[in-house]
């Protein structure tokens, strides 16, 4: 089965984006595919690599580009939700000449049709974070 | 083609979530059938007359008036949180039909795709 994982919440203040990971490891471990991840509102901060924790707990960020780079998993950050949050790519840093782009390699900023096309095509749309 | 359900639960200002829903369920309607439910405080979205001069947020309830426009005419609420809130349909944006909650759980299963927010 085909399954398109929807992240809203921001790491650390909600556990939306742990418990989509947990979600998107099962599924794996159960033998199924994942169409794509789209994190949305607040949830596109998970893609920010200037995130740094305390040694003694997880790095989110980290842990979800892992999971994308090991398994070859779609991570897209909605670029609406992401530029008004200060998440930006190189290109969309270069573009408003900000200094310093924020969004891990792992990730891609694209559009909200992705999200949508995720719901269109995958077997099961699951969202996280409300 | 699936038909998509969005799913509005939250209040219009305090937050960029309801407006952030809303570009969502306009971009649906670019690609697939879809419909809009409004519950709970989600509601307040829709209530006409909002002026968000003085807190610096956008007014984007003015866009409600765009849905037809888009293809989008399918749009709900609770009837019994809208009693709740001691508001009629006539005290919405745009012409809402105020559901009872039986005919919202069939609205459920009646849609491929639900998307909350």
């Amino acid at each position: 089965m085909k399954f398109a994982i929807v992240v809203h919440g921001a790491p650390y203040s909600d556990q939306a984006p742990l418990s989509a990971l947990s979600f998107a490891r099962a599924v794996l471990a159960e033998g199924h595919e994942i169409y794509r991840v789209f994190f949305y509102q607040d949830g596109v901060h998970t893609g920010n690599r200037a995130i740094t924790p305390p040694q003694d707990e997880v790095n989110i960020q980290r842990l979800w580009s892992e999971l994308a780079t090991d398994n070859h998993i779609e991570l897209i950050v909605c670029i609406a939700s992401a530029l008004r949050r200060g998440v930006l790519d190189q290109t969309e840093a270069d573009r408003y000449e900000k200094s310093c782009a924020s969004l891990d390699p792992a990730f891609t900023i694209s559009g909200l049709g992705q999200l949508i096309d995720a719901g269109l095509n995958a077997d099961r749309l699951v969202t996280f974070g409300c | 083609m699936k038909t998509l359900l969005f799913v509005n639960t939250r209040p219009p200002h305090g937050s960029v979530k309801a407006q952030e829903g809303l570009d969502a369920l306009l971009m649906g309607s670019a690609f697939a059938e879809c419909s809009a439910l409004y519950l709970g405080d989600g509601i307040l979205q829709l209530l006409d007359g909002q002026d968000t001069t003085q807190t610096d947020q956008k007014n984007f309830s003015l866009t409600f008036g765009a849905l037809r426009d888009y293809g989008v005419d399918q749009v709900f609420c609770s009837k019994t949180q809208l009693d709740d809130k001691g508001l009629e349909p006539s005290d919405l944006v745009i012409n809402v039909a105020a559901l009872a909650d039986r005919d919202i759980a069939a609205l459920f299963s009646s849609h491929d795709v639900v998307l909350n927010f």
